[in-house]
């Protein structure tokens, strides 16, 4: 069979009409990247040009009021800042603890698995659902009412799936060969988890942490359900104080017809932001780290 | 209970992953204080072999079934009333891959004998340890850096340091030279024959030239016609090396196959 009369003679045509398909890819690809960029640069810009003028004392000094000028952001950030720590305090161990248990005591069964997809399934509900429950449990069914407790815990159920899925990567990530290591030496699964898997684990477990306190921090829905939407112009106090947050506060300010706000609302974007990327750059540094030790 | 010095007896040893027999019916004597090697084709059973002694494989496969016992002095390995834990203190283990923690090399020996309640003086364990396994000199000046910045051939000397600092009777070893080079091996060798007069080793090895220069006893296994591991021949490893009954183990001796 005379296979050569099947191609064509004109290789380097031909190479050159590939070649030019493959650049037009490649173009529509960085497209595809610089809309993203720009759309989020144009953005950045306009709430920066808006909010930087309202950046001054008086933003993190005063409680809301209906003057512009007289408004801050007080009770916002000490709401989310009561919130962001207790649901920390809260999730960490309890995430951890759950995540520990099916890597290192579950064995691999039927109930097990089932657990497995669900909580994995459980990190994809929609937030408000969340919010529905925090409001039927905490808020009415333990009567906690409408405190920064009841949101916190509400926000504990949002990011344990996080949590959980993310410290059993790390938990998982320690190598086998250290596990036996401890064992071998006549130490009890307790004290290899204790001294060797869970510390080696531990950046990657803060970095899950950090990123699900992160998202906490910006979620607004779960909140608006159990009934943080609300003026706040006294200190938060305890742990049963009705509350505010950064993003809910946000979104009250747009909501005013008047411009100032609206301004005021990109200065709040602006410090919210700032937190994120601060919280999500620990993240990173903690995740080098990790990366380093192995 | 105190084992020293007593020989070890493996009867009827049996060991499955599931329903897949991993050794079958294994019987031999392997005398204290002595080093004995144990060779074989890949496959054969003999880290499965090597894991029975300190309970191991229940470890490394939650669906490991073992049968028949083995009786080191008086104690049974296998006892329902003895722990795995303490079989595990009194048996220490030394791996393929050099795996030292991550911390200062101190605290590679110390964590061990803290974790047993040693109530002697820590530093002099760790010099004595790190002495034992012919590494003080090369590391003392350095007892704080990490285990891992050690080369490949002192972080496993410090891993039978480790090993040796809670004062088991019998150290496994697996392949412990395999990941490493020849000076490094040598050395380690060396080491080997200087622990033999404290403790019993069992090694397993996949080096020939290895188990020769090395042990005082050999074990060659194989796999029978249903791929499972089985003990051929045993003896002293001049005996094996030199005049093996069985022409299975003189086949993989000589290099025939293996």
């Amino acid at each position: 069979m005379n296979i050569e009369k099947f191609y064509d003679d004109d290789l380097s045509g031909q190479i050159k009409a590939k070649n030019f398909q493959g650049k037009i890819f490649e173009i529509l690809c960085l497209l595809a990247i610089l809309l993203g960029i720009s759309i989020l640069l144009i953005l950045l810009i306009d709430v920066t040009l808006d909010g930087i003028p309202w950046l001054r004392p008086q933003l993190f000094n005063s409680f809301p009021s209906r003057f512009p000028d007289q408004s801050g952001l007080r009770s916002a950030l000490q709401g989310t800042l009561w919130m962001a720590i207790l649901t920390a305090i809260i999730a960490f161990p309890i995430g951890v603890s759950a995540a520990i248990y099916l890597e290192e005591y579950a064995s691999d069964n039927r109930f097990s698995r089932f657990i497995e997809i669900n909580i994995a399934n459980l990190a994809g509900v929609p937030s408000i659902i969340y919010g529905l429950l925090g409001l039927g449990l905490f808020v009415r069914g333990l009567g906690l009412n409408r405190s920064v407790l009841a949101g916190s815990l509400t926000m504990t159920l949002l990011i344990l799936p996080t949590i959980i899925v993310t410290s059993r990567e790390a938990i998982r990530a320690v190598p086998r060969s250290l596990r036996m290591a401890s064992l071998a030496l006549g130490a009890t699964q307790w004290e290899t988890i204790r001294y060797h898997v869970l510390p080696y684990a531990m950046p990657g477990i803060l970095t899950g942490l950090i990123l699900g306190m992160s998202r906490a921090i910006g979620e607004t829905a779960p909140l608006i359900t159990i009934g943080a939407l609300t003026y706040i112009a006294f200190d938060l106090r305890g742990p049963m104080d009705i509350f505010t947050v950064l993003p809910i506060q946000i979104f009250n300010w747009i909501s005013l017809p008047q411009k100032d706000f609206h301004d005021l609302a990109a200065a709040g974007i602006l410090i919210l932001l700032a937190i994120l990327l601060s919280l999500n750059s620990i993240a990173i540094y903690l995740r080098n780290r990790l990366q380093h030790r192995w | 209970m105190q084992i020293h010095d007593h020989n070890i007896s493996v009867n009827n040893l049996s060991v499955w992953y599931g329903s897949a027999q991993a050794i079958r019916d294994v019987n031999i004597q392997i005398p204290g204080r002595k080093i004995t090697a144990i060779i074989g084709p890949s496959g054969c059973g003999k880290s499965t072999f090597l894991r029975a002694f300190n309970r191991m494989n229940e470890l490394i496969a939650n669906n490991a079934k073992t049968e028949g016992n083995i009786i080191i002095g008086d104690l049974n390995i296998y006892d329902p009333n003895l722990s795995p834990i303490e079989v595990r203190r009194r048996i220490g283990m030394v791996f393929q891959k050099p795996n030292p923690f991550p911390k200062t090399i101190y605290e590679n020996i110390a964590w061990g004998a803290r974790a047993n309640k040693y109530k002697g003086d820590l530093n002099q364990l760790v010099e004595h340890s790190l002495q034992q396994a012919a590494l003080w000199d090369e590391v003392k000046s350095k007892l704080l850096q990490s285990g891992l910045s050690l080369s490949g051939g002192q972080q496993q000397r410090l891993c039978i340091a480790r090993a040796i600092a809670v004062h088991p009777e019998i150290i496994l070893m697996d392949e412990p030279c395999s990941a490493l080079d020849p000076i490094a091996t040598y050395k380690i060798e060396e080491l080997m024959r200087e622990l033999s007069k404290n403790f019993t080793i069992i090694i397993v090895t996949h080096n020939m030239q290895q188990a020769a220069r090395v042990s005082d006893y050999t074990a060659f296994f194989t796999l029978d016609e249903n791929n499972v591991g089985i003990l051929v021949e045993h003896g002293p490893t001049e005996v094996i090396f030199k005049n093996p009954k069985d022409v299975r183990t003189n086949g993989y001796i000589s290099g025939r196959y293996g």
